[in-house]
């Protein structure tokens, strides 16, 4: 029953992480409707540029972090400008393709970086775990999981106050509406890169100081599909939804196989099965918008 | 107009007969001939590497000529072509080793096993689109990749399979220079069976749900029907490619069936040019050629400043599968049409010389 118990939190606290990577799949969707097959190498990239930081520069973390969300903010705005742009108006395979190469290219870079085995972040918290309810839980993971509800207030907060997620959320609703009413699309556009590609490097760290720094981290880029499918493409409440379920799924679907089926690797593949079941029952997945066409 | 020798600059075409030949003009039929002639003297002057390449672009061709009409012609997404292509491997080797099927009967039921397979992951196929769709073909890319690591008594498990190469009559196609002339006509009967799908009913029928599917709708075309149907056509193709893969490497292990590989799939026909069936070959051709092109570049620097900074002998493996994703992005950017395209345009350049404008 413990055991039960602790999976439980292990799959919110990796299923908040899910939500907060689907987060920032959905806005760059929302925004240029782009589906990006990248975004699990922007978390690589970020706890790799963190990690570099840290240990070669020897720089104490609340220096290098805010230097690796730098980073990653003018690199989102880089990609979009120069690699993204000129696809818009494409169809979509090859938009699709344009990001799965995106991601290929970069995976192998930072395997060449890098190298391919994992490696620890150094220590930054001063006791590795804390007493929850009389559970033993990782320092990280509680931080972990109040970082992923900050982000999540932040984007609420953003989106609902701020004049320029406004004016994001209008070109998601309307481009030509939003240009009309002074709206810069392009910036929106970059914009929308920079912020997701900022928020997945926070994911990416968070997850590489739990279990160190490998090009297992872009798995999580593949892992957000089912979340995003079950809360549909464009909603992002959706999404965090998404995020929390395949996380509790996981470890749900790891618990029932460890006790009684004992297939094995049930963690990794369930949240497919449960998409394929889902696309077939609701084709625009649970919260998603139908499309209706007109001819 | 049947049977003219060169395209005339004024090219009216009178009848649906003279605008769907396979061969616009004799010329072009007999270089075809002479193409295939030409390659089956190969194995004659060639040497064992280069037969390899060859044999490697034939069973990948006629795979990714699969994904090509699924992709290119009917306009649907797949990113799960390798498990498709894996999946016909491990059928036709169980269908030989469990059942004793001759290997020449197993290849083609290999396919047909594998269209079931890609009927059941079309189904989803049938209601879904662009993005959805591509999803769900990332996941039928996993679920079968696992399907591969847990089922003992198909793949062997992690241990893989043995695949006995191909007799005919007591006649083992065992080697490189005869395996060769296997794979050569199991692609011209493909390539020629695609070419010819595409100027049927039903290959019309996929055009017109890829150019626009409601309109395709309303003229009558069933898009559950051809949409699935589309599906299945690919998942045959790659189960015929990953049979003849099976038998000419006599084994096959789990591990090669990876998404990288799908990725590499898409790449071919990207490359070659979505929609047009010549193109998918000149694709393959490049995906194959392209570490070897990198093999003699690395060569080339090799002892210079450039090699030592980049440390090549340690990292080719990483440029190279960066190599792959590189290139699919700048041919995207430069040249979305292929190498098809470019072929006909430096035939168009020839046509007029050079009285081009």
């Amino acid at each position: 029953m413990t055991l039960l118990f602790q999976l439980l939190v292990n799959g919110l606290i990796v299923g908040a992480l899910y939500g907060v990577v689907a987060m920032s799949f959905v806005l760059i969707y929302k925004a240029s409707r782009i589906v990006n097959f990248a975004q699990g190498e922007f978390l690589l990239i970020g706890a790799w540029t963190c990690w570099w930081l840290l240990t070669s520069w020897q720089l104490p973390f609340w220096i290098g972090f805010p230097i690796t969300l730098v980073f990653m903010l003018i690199f989102g705005v880089v990609l979009q400008v120069v690699v993204l742009r000129p696809m818009i108006g494409e169809p979509i395979i090859s938009v699709i393709m344009v990001t799965i190469g995106l991601s290929i290219v970069f995976q192998a870079a930072m395997k060449w970086m890098f190298g391919v085995f994992a490696k620890p972040f150094p220590q930054i918290f001063a006791s590795p775990t804390l007493d929850v309810f009389g559970l033993q839980v990782q320092t990280v993971y509680v931080v972990s999981l109040g970082i992923s509800i900050l982000i999540m207030a932040g984007f609420g907060w953003f989106f609902k106050y701020s004049r320029l997620g406004l004016a994001m959320r209008a070109t998601a609703f309307d481009q030509q509406v939003a240009q009309s009413l002074g709206i810069s699309v392009r910036q929106m556009f970059a914009m929308s890169w920079a912020i997701s590609a900022m928020v997945s490097a926070v994911a990416g760290v968070t997850v590489g100081v739990v279990n160190g720094v490998s090009s297992a981290l872009s798995f999580f880029g593949i892992k957000v599909f089912p979340a995003v499918i079950l809360g549909g493409l464009d909603s992002i409440i959706g999404a965090v939804i998404g995020g929390l379920i395949v996380g509790v799924l996981e470890n749900m679907a790891h618990y029932v196989d460890s006790q009684w089926l004992n297939w094995g690797n049930m963690y990794e593949i369930a949240p497919f099965y449960v998409l394929i079941a889902i696309l077939m029952v609701k084709p625009y997945g649970l919260f998603g918008t139908k499309d209706i066409e007109r001819v | 107009m049947a049977n003219v020798s060169i395209i005339p600059s004024g090219d009216f075409k009178t009848s649906y007969g003279t605008d769907t030949t396979i061969f616009p003009t004799v010329t072009s039929r007999n270089f075809a001939i002479l193409g295939v002639v030409l390659l089956l003297a190969c194995p004659a002057f060639m040497d064992r590497y280069w037969l390899s390449l060859l044999i490697q672009i034939g069973y990948l061709g006629i795979a990714a000529l699969g994904l090509n009409i699924l992709v290119g012609f009917t306009g649907q997404i797949s990113i799960g072509h390798s498990a498709f292509f894996g999946f016909g491997a491990f059928a036709s080797a169980w269908l030989n080793n469990r059942w004793g099927v001759p290997v020449f009967l197993a290849i083609p039921l290999a396919g047909v096993l594998t269209t079931g397979v890609g009927l059941i992951f079309g189904m989803p196929a049938a209601r879904l689109k662009g993005l959805y769709l591509a999803i769900a073909t990332l996941a039928a890319q996993y679920i079968l990749q696992d399907f591969f690591a847990r089922a003992d008594w198909f793949t062997g498990g992690t241990n893989g399979t043995i695949a006995e190469p191909l007799t005919i009559f007591g006649f083992a196609f065992d080697t490189d220079e005869r395996y060769f002339y296997v794979v050569l006509v199991a692609m011209v009967v493909m390539y020629i069976l695609g070419t010819n799908l595409m100027r049927t009913r039903d290959g019309r029928a996929l055009v017109a749900v890829r150019d626009h599917y409601l309109s395709a709708e309303i003229m009558g075309i069933n898009l559950t029907k051809y949409r699935t149907m589309s599906f299945g056509i690919s998942a045959f193709y790659a189960g015929i490619g990953g049979a003849l893969y099976a038998h000419y490497l006599q084994f096959v292990s789990v591990e090669g069936f990876t998404i990288v590989f799908s990725i590499q799939f898409l790449g071919m026909i990207i490359i070659g040019g979505l929609g047009s069936i010549m193109g998918t070959l000149m694709g393959t051709a490049f995906m194959v050629l392209l570490p070897e092109l990198m093999q003699a570049a690395s060569k080339l620097v090799s002892g210079t400043a450039i090699d030592t900074a980049l440390n090549l002998k340690d990292n080719i493996a990483f440029l190279r599968e960066m190599s792959v994703g590189l290139v699919i992005i700048l041919f995207l950017v430069f040249e979305p049409d292929g190498l098809a395209h470019r072929w006909k345009q430096i035939k168009a350049y020839w046509k007029l010389y050079p009285f081009s404008h």
